[in-house]
């Protein structure tokens, strides 16, 4: 083994010597590997706007879901005397606790025309918009995906019919249908809130059920329609053939493999949606088909407002602004998490 | 291209009647009729009002009797404006509606298709970010808060303009900028995107190298490619401003038909609400197959199933 000729055949003995320690230590990855969902949250950290928007999300839920609980005041609390208070201002008979030494807590956004401390039913109608803004999404989500995974997962004329049913709904204008429905199920609803067992109708209102009825109606099919255009590509995967030869049921295909392997899409038209069911609500709450009176929510509260728009502006200025800054931060929040989650579909 | 056209229009047909009868059915079910609530009313005119709406009859016989008055365009008497038909407060009332919603559609495709388009000619500029954080806070304000704030600083505070009623093309501006504001937004964000996937493309590139002016070649080229998914975005825009005008003309006072819709809920018009459902339906379904054919023809990119 002097000279290597370059065109002999002759194979050299080193190349086939078992690999030492250090040369196997060089193949292994010096990287961690990182799983979709981890790369969505680091890309989501970094994205400003939606981490803004998140933190703004937290402290409105903060605001609503636990000060009102601590609060002096609640929100269906009459205080004779204080009607239509400005901002800070006290009433005379608070004025008299005071100088008698006793503590009084400030009406941070004044009092309404029934003496009613704002602040805390901005909290509360706050809470309440929150509220809907995600049953109804919680809704919508359920709906939507199983629909659209069994349609796209079957094919065929199941898919048929039940996208025609889906095209179908689509079409219907859902405002109209909305005021209509809320409009004929009060009084039955409210007949069914005296039999015994339906008594957290009243305190939900009918109004409010009537909302969510719809949204489990018709809001579902845009979900369904996504999940559907997912699922039809997913299933062509191998790991669903591997399943399926494995004997696994069509539920478990369903639920185990094509449903967690949409979970970004989930995720990101839930958070979507949130904003737009707050819209709805709103919308309703302002034209009166909204909660049950003493409940405020943001849309009534700016309704109400309106009858003393001269006198009193600021009742009006506190819902409006958190309306839109809830509903922004939302719309931000999901932007976010869509470009987090699916980097391809940012526009 | 015929076959789809059939399609659209028979599941157009069949939503439109899907929607009368469940108007007919939701109207039913408020348990009563609808002269219950009627103050003072005695036996015998309780039977001889049912007698004289047909309400006596069976409920299949209702149906019946209903859907052919509808084909007709006859949606009876209305119950509360007495001596009035339906059909006769929907005529007379629609118009009012139609030009200010249609004033407020021309409003949001003439400002925010240019809106768009700069923001996409200038991307990365300062104008660029000021009109993306406009069409962003743009969507997020509803329609009632507009409106209000609006009025109250137009309005009452400045006095400038007039804050209800709809006389003199001033009375106009509120409305339509209320009501134009969520879609100019929409279709600026829209074009904006639209805009900057078609001036990326090769055929832009040939048109500048064939030594065609920027003028040209943005309007002939970019435009008119760029401008397709705004028209998609008409039929849900038109649905839009008629359902958005419930609030718009009830905060303004506006004798339109959506005001109409919301007073006759109030006022139980039972007859009333189910016409106005219907007439709006059929009017927002119509519309958007109109535009989904319209869209199929203009676009020969789009492949027909």
């Amino acid at each position: 083994m002097t000279k290597k000729n370059p065109i002999s055949f002759h194979l050299s003995v080193e190349d086939f010597m078992p690999a030492s320690d250090s040369e196997k230590q060089e193949l292994v990855q010096m990287r961690p590997s990182v799983g979709f969902f981890r790369d969505a949250m680091i890309r989501l950290f970094k994205n400003k706007v939606a981490m803004v928007s998140l933190v703004f999300i937290i402290l409105i839920m903060i605001f609503s879901f636990v000060i009102p609980n601590y609060y002096p005041y609640t929100y269906n609390q009459q205080i004779r005397g204080s009607e239509y208070l400005a901002p800070m201002q006290f009433s005379d008979q608070e004025l008299a606790r005071r100088e008698a030494g006793e503590k009084v807590f400030p009406h941070i956004l004044g009092t309404d025309n029934l003496g009613r401390d704002y602040a805390v039913r901005v909290m509360v109608g706050s809470r309440i918009s929150l509220l809907v803004g995600l049953i109804a999404s919680g809704i919508i989500l359920i709906i939507g995906s199983v629909f659209g995974s069994v349609a796209g997962f079957f094919g065929g004329w199941v898919d048929l019919i039940m996208m025609r049913i889906v095209d179908i709904i689509y079409t219907i204008p859902d405002i109209l249908l909305i005021v209509l429905i809320s409009f004929s199920i009060s009084d039955p609803l409210a007949a069914l809130s005296k039999l015994p067992g339906f008594q957290w109708i009243q305190i939900v209102g009918a109004n409010l059920i009537s909302i969510f009825l719809v949204f489990a109606l018709l809001y579902w099919v845009g979900m369904a329609r996504i999940v559907r255009g997912q699922v039809l590509t997913l299933k062509q995967s191998e790991y669903v053939t591997a399943a399926k030869a494995l004997g696994a049921s069509n539920a478990r295909i369903i639920r185990k493999h094509l449903l967690t392997n949409c979970i970004g899409t989930l995720i990101v038209t839930t958070t979507l949606q949130i904003p737009s069911s707050i819209f709805t609500e709103s919308f309703l709450s302002f034209l009166g088909l909204g909660v049950a009176i003493p409940l405020p929510s943001l849309g009534s509260l700016a309704s109400d407002a309106i009858n003393g728009l001269n006198t009193y502006p600021y009742l009006l200025l506190a819902p409006a602004i958190l309306i839109s800054l809830i509903i922004l931060s939302f719309n931000l929040f999901g932007d976010g998490l869509r470009d987090a989650f699916d980097p391809k579909m940012k526009s | 291209m015929l076959k789809y056209i059939l399609k659209r229009v028979v599941l157009a047909a069949l939503t439109i009647f899907l929607v009368a009868t469940i108007t007919f059915l939701l109207m039913n079910l408020v348990p009563g009729g609808p002269f219950v609530a009627e103050k003072s009313i005695s036996e015998q005119a309780q039977q001889a009002l049912n007698e004289k709406y047909g309400l006596d009859q069976p409920l299949i016989v209702q149906y019946k009797n209903y859907m052919k008055n509808i084909l007709k365009g006859d949606f009876g008497l209305s119950l509360k404006q007495r001596g009035r038909t339906v059909t006769d407060i929907i005529t007379s009332k629609f118009p009012v509606s139609a030009r200010l919603g249609g004033l407020s559609v021309l409003t949001a495709l003439l400002i925010g298709i240019p809106l768009g388009s700069v923001a996409a000619l200038n991307r990365g500029k300062w104008i660029d970010s000021v009109i993306i954080v406009i069409a962003t806070c743009g969507i997020a304000v509803p329609s009632f808060v507009l409106c209000t704030v609006g009025m109250y600083t137009f309005g009452v505070n400045l006095g400038w303009l007039p804050t209800f009623g709809l006389t003199t093309p001033l009375h106009y501006v509120l409305p339509i900028f209320s009501l134009s504001f969520y879609p100019t937004a929409y279709i600026a964000r829209l074009m904006r995107s639209s805009m900057l996937d078609v001036i990326g493309q090769d055929y832009m590139r040939t048109a500048r190298s064939k030594g065609l002016s920027q003028f040209i070649s943005l309007f002939k080229h970019a435009l008119r490619n760029a401008i397709m998914p705004v028209v998609t975005y008409v039929g849900p825009l038109l649905a839009y401003t008629l359902t958005g005008s419930f609030i718009v003309e009830k905060i303004f006072v506006i004798p339109g038909l959506g005001k109409e819709f919301i007073s006759s809920i109030s006022n139980r018009d039972y007859t009333l609400i189910m016409g106005t459902t219907i007439f709006l339906a059929t009017l927002i379904i119509l519309m958007n197959m109109l535009v989904d054919i319209v869209y199929k023809l203009v676009d020969p990119r789009i492949k027909l199933k």
